[in-house]
């Protein structure tokens, strides 16, 4: 079981790259949707897929009973699932705004931040020493 | 349970929650953030008092028992770096009280900053990866916060870039925090110690350490993984550009600095070696970037990078010396390059604009703000006895002590082209004579502005001239950071109480 998982975390992060590089942020954020469960997917399984035993402990006792699901992988991912989520909103209204802004949605294309033709002087006086 | 060492972090969240309460009261906003700010200051100062008197403290928050709760540590390096935060936290609020308008603030502009003071305290004194990741997201979303707030379109363009690259690295960062607990069954950084090293496929342990390095390398600015950083430090206002240049990529050095002297050690040769070459790429690329751009903020902004292969190459090298020169680099830089942001603010205010090209006649018109440029961008290239000129001949002497001497000479040469590019911004925007198009804009002509905004400016240059002229108590810090840094077990001790 775990091997499957594992192939199918290689198979999300393939997908959510390729996403990624397509250079458009509309594709980025199925990229980005896709790669965060896979990173969840990954700390589960990497957590050990043990059993689907509740971990509580019975009344009395002190520690839980053999044989129960591991719970620290999934408060793991429980927080990164909300820090994700909130992420995830964060950066649709970002783009939205940043489409808005631009007109465009492809990354090449946004050049206001980095003008192409900074690089270059534009031949003004070069420092002359002094002229106090 | 030590309440110092959470003050730093709980303080900046209770000023962040205050300033939301009375957003819409301009006067009264910026008044409580800056009280907040100076409270801050204090704590961060009694920290490093504290620590330096009694030396390293941890504290298990909830008096859960280690490993289980979030730890916190003070070692000597999480109190340096929490000390220039709190510094940093300090000048720039006060900055901002004359740099931002009333929109922005109305926006919850000191709120945010607040929120990213903590955020960064939280990441510099946590003990537990999970909670350090954590610390790394609320300093995240406070800093995509910042980075747009005002909504320009420069802004919007340049956040995209950032937020894509930023949240690479936090996968990246989370993937390999679940393998590392797939691994060996721990998320503490000093449970972790042990725990690696008692793995038996140690090539598991080292593709989960390139993991780590690559996700942390994003943040820092790194060689091959720094092109956000150029893409959008430059497009916020000079405020937010200093806080970002001066505590956010050093938080990622800081994670390296922690994660590759406490928890991945055991294959030096390889992690390390490939640290060096990252550094050495980094601070090569970063400056010649940095002399072919003729943006005021652009220039300094790939100075950031190529200081950060500074920083890098001493954790790199692995030696007591290379790693009091790393820290005390971390220490000497963070000032430094707030600074220049800062400066570069107020020449924007004067100048109406960040082109080189188009400024000029500064230091014939505004000598007091010439001779505070003069102090950071000459102890950036490394000029003696300014603050810089130690922190490189520590580096650059540490790389010859091992026979590291293409490091070395990588060092000597990348500063003299930090010279060559401050030079560049003093022959343009203060030697050459002001352009004929010259109209000050109204900003500059606003007297009341002038004192708040130069004040800060003044305090970071004098700790520089201090720091430079006496390096000694600052080396001793740093040498005591390193030390710890090297005996890792005595962190270990530390936390888990000798078990």
């Amino acid at each position: 079981m775990e091997f499957v998982l594992a192939l199918l975390c290689g198979f999300m992060i393939a997908a959510s790259v390729y996403l990624m590089l397509a250079g458009n942020t509309i594709r980025y954020i199925f990229g980005l949707v896709i790669a965060t469960n896979a990173v969840n997917l990954l700390i589960f399984v990497a957590g050990r897929l043990s059993s689907p035993q509740p971990p509580l402990i019975p009344q009395g006792a002190k520690v839980p009973p053999e044989n129960v699901a591991n719970a620290l992988p999934q408060a793991l991912i429980l927080t990164a699932i909300v820090i994700g989520f909130a992420l995830l909103s964060f950066v649709f209204i970002l783009f939205y705004r940043a489409y808005y802004a631009t007109g465009t949605v492809e990354t090449e294309k946004m050049r206001i931040a980095e003008p192409e033709t900074e690089m270059h002087s534009t031949g003004a006086s070069k420092p002359e020493g002094p002229d106090v | 349970m030590n309440w110092l060492l959470i003050l730093p972090i709980i303080i900046p969240f209770l000023t962040a929650a205050v300033c939301l309460l009375c957003r819409h009261n301009y006067g009264r906003h910026k008044t409580l953030s800056l009280i907040g700010a100076i409270i801050h200051l204090g704590a961060c100062m009694a920290l490093i008092l504290y620590t330096i008197s009694h030396g390293m403290t941890a504290m298990q928050a909830g008096n859960w028992p280690v490993p289980f709760g979030i730890t916190l540590v003070a070692d000597h390096l999480s109190v340096i770096m929490v000390m220039v935060t709190g510094i940093l936290g300090f000048t720039v609020v006060a900055y901002s009280t004359a740099d931002i308008d009333e929109k922005l603030i109305n926006r919850g502009y000191h709120s945010i900053m607040h929120i990213l003071l903590g955020g960064v305290c939280g990441a510099f004194l946590t003990g537990d990866l999970f909670n350090l990741y954590v610390w790394f997201e609320v300093m995240l979303i406070a800093s995509f916060g910042l980075i747009i707030l005002g909504g320009e379109t420069r802004q919007l363009d340049g956040g995209v870039k950032y937020v894509m690259l930023n949240l690479l690295s936090t996968l990246l960062f989370i993937a390999g925090l679940g393998l590392l607990y797939g691994i060996t069954g721990t998320l503490n950084m000093a449970d972790l110690h042990y725990a690696v090293q008692a793995v038996p496929d140690k090539a598991l342990i080292t593709t989960v350490a390139v993991v780590f390095m690559v996700a942390f390398g994003i943040k820092a600015g790194l060689f091959p993984l720094f092109f956000w950083l150029p893409a959008s430090y430059h497009t916020p206002p000079a405020a937010v550009s200093a806080i970002l240049a001066g505590l956010l990529t050093k938080v990622g050095v800081y994670a390296l600095i922690r994660m590759f002297t406490l928890v991945f050690t055991f294959n030096i040769a390889y992690t390390h070696g490939l640290l060096v070459v990252a550094a050495i790429a980094t601070m090569i690329t970063g400056v010649l970037g940095a002399t072919a751009y003729y943006e005021f903020r652009r220039i300094l902004s790939f100075h950031i990078i190529s200081q950060v292969g500074y920083m890098v190459l001493g954790l790199a090298l692995f030696t007591p010396l290379a790693i009091t020169g790393a820290v005390f680099y971390l220490l000497h830089h963070m000032i430094v390059k707030a600074n220049l942001f800062l400066i570069s603010g107020v020449c924007q205010r004067i100048g109406g604009t960040m082109d080189l090209n188009r400024l000029g006649g500064f230091y014939r018109h505004h000598g007091l703000l010439a001779f505070f440029f003069f102090i950071p961008a000459f102890s950036l290239a490394g000029f003696p006895p300014l603050s810089g000129f130690w922190a490189k001949m520590i580096l650059i002497r540490a790389s010859l002590e091992i026979n590291a001497y293409i490091a070395a000479a990588a060092a000597a040469v990348v500063g003299l082209l930090t010279a060559y590019s401050m030079t560049k911004i003093w022959g343009e925007v203060f030697w050459k004579p002001a352009p004929e198009t010259y109209t000050p804009s109204l900003d500059s002509i606003r007297p009341t502005a002038d004192i708040r905004l130069i004040l800060p400016i003044a305090v970071l240059a004098a700790i520089t001239v201090i720091i430079g002229l006496m390096p000694g108590p600052f080396l001793a810090l740093a040498e005591q950071a390193a030390h710890e840094l090297l005996h890792p077990e005595v962190y270990v001790n530390t936390v888990l109480g000798g078990i």
